[in-house]
């Protein structure tokens, strides 16, 4: 099971990179970026996790509820997501203007500077 | 029974996390990263994280398929 | 560097970064093992210091509040960059997209969408209420909140048209929103330090365990960083949208 857990960490982050070093659209590195991102929110919250617990909220819970899960890890992925979804949406912005600059998506077809 | 469950989620999201990647059509790829998210939450859920499930919902599947389709149809329509 | 030459190099690192991925995950506790003693700690001690039934929230408002006052401004800064970036440019215009054939009637959105959007922005409207004030009790609170009110403007854009949406969202409003907001969570950090303690210390009165308005700062903090985040999330479609409809390049 941890070799399952981490392993799709790992495998999540070097997809996301290898989306964005084989791609031919901006908007879909961008998409990779944030595959490669969520990676990091996955394992924050497995480090968190403990076998047989529940979520860390005590209300109306049963008899004998058993440990709670880390909070704090929780509260990091939790702004993490939100965060994360608006510097996408920051990098999406870019890639318009790009567009319009150079007209074309294609990274390997931008240039620096102007010929 | 909660660790099969964690179990299916993981392979879920590796696997629709890879289709995203190799979905090169930015429109088609759109749609794949909205299972992809949808995957995640479940991940999230499994782990007994509430709060970040509910972001990743409302994010995975309202926010990001929205900004990235405008982004799409800006494009598309300066090509034109 | 050519593609293949990119290609190569990619796969040497990704190798390397593979190797160095496993031993580091292979170091961790096995899965689901043990806790971290700061977050039995603060299981433990949450609820009744600071009176909140979900610990995660007086967690991202109160013991780490600082972290989110970053957090949130960080949000800010990218709203604000996307605002910059979509902005006019020194060729192009804002003209509202007009009818090309004037002789035939625009035909109206179809009574079964417009159903539909108003049932669906009026149901978020108000889950998102719901979200930020239960923050405190269940799991909810501010940011996810902020999300579904602003997904509530997008229901509007989806099921009429561009000229309703710009009605509905003067631009004024919510940049006046996501301000208030970011600047509330300031202000009431800066409470804390009129009353002689640390900036960001529970001040208000803490209320009963169970209720709504418990917690103190961390329910007003929820309703602050909701806002906030809502007229962000707002802000930030309402961009991209002026571009697909409005912004075109000037006709010389």
């Amino acid at each position: 099971m941890s070799v399952l857990a981490y392993g799709v960490v790992a495998w999540l982050f070097l997809v996301g990179i290898y989306g964005v070093v084989t791609s031919r659209n901006l908007i879909h590195m961008v998409v990779c970026v944030s595959v490669a991102q969520s990676a990091t929110d996955v394992l924050l919250l497995e480090i968190g996790y403990r076998t047989g617990g529940h979520a860390p909220v005590f209300v109306s819970l049963p008899a004998h509820p058993g440990p709670a899960v880390d909070a704090v890890m929780q509260a990091l992925a939790l702004t993490d997501v939100v965060v994360g979804a608006t510097v996408t949406a920051l990098l999406l912005a870019l890639a318009v203007q790009v567009h319009k600059r150079a007209g074309t998506l294609d990274p390997d077809a931008l240039r620096a500077t102007k010929e | 029974m909660s660790e099969a469950v964690i179990a299916v989620a993981l392979v879920w999201v590796a696997a629709s996390g890879t289709a995203v990647v190799l979905t090169r059509e930015p429109l088609h790829q759109a749609f794949v990263a909205g299972f992809f998210g949808l995957g995640l939450a479940f991940l999230y859920l499994s782990l007994q994280a509430g709060d970040v499930a509910l972001s990743q919902i409302v994010v995975g599947a309202i926010a990001l398929p929205l900004i990235v389709l405008l982004s799409l149809a800006k494009v598309r329509k300066g090509r034109e | 560097m050519s593609r293949r030459a990119r290609l190569a190099f990619f796969a040497v690192a990704a190798a390397a970064l593979a190797v160095t991925l496993g031993v580091g995950l292979a170091g961790l506790p096995s899965f689901g093992s043990q806790l971290t003693s700061y977050a039995r700690m603060l299981n433990e001690l949450a609820s009744p210091q600071r009176h909140v039934t979900d610990v995660v929230s007086a967690i991202t408002f109160d013991y780490r509040g600082i972290d989110t006052l970053f957090e949130e401004f960080i949000l800010l800064a990218a709203v604000a960059g996307i605002s910059v970036l979509l902005r006019p440019l020194s060729d192009e215009t804002r003209e509202l997209p007009e009818d090309k054939a004037p002789d035939r009637a625009i035909p109206p959105p179809s009574p079964a969408v417009w159903l539909l959007a108003v049932l669906l922005s009026s149901l978020l409207a108000l889950i998102g209420l719901e979200t930020i004030t239960h923050g405190v009790l269940t799991p909810g609170g501010g940011f996810q909140a902020g999300v579904i009110l602003a997904s509530a403007l997008y229901v509007v854009y989806l099921g009429t048209n561009y000229a309703t949406v710009e009605r509905f969202q003067p631009d004024a409003l919510l940049e006046a929103s996501d301000g208030v907001g970011a600047f509330g969570y300031v202000v009431i950090g800066l409470l804390g330090l009129l009353a002689g303690e640390v900036f960001l210390t529970n001040v208000v009165s803490l209320g009963v365990t169970g209720n709504l308005i418990a917690g103190g700062t961390i329910a007003l903090l929820n309703l602050v960083v909701g806002l906030e985040v809502a007229g962000g999330f707002a802000i930030l479609a309402s961009e991209f949208l002026d571009q697909t409809a409005v912004i075109r390049t000037r006709r010389r």
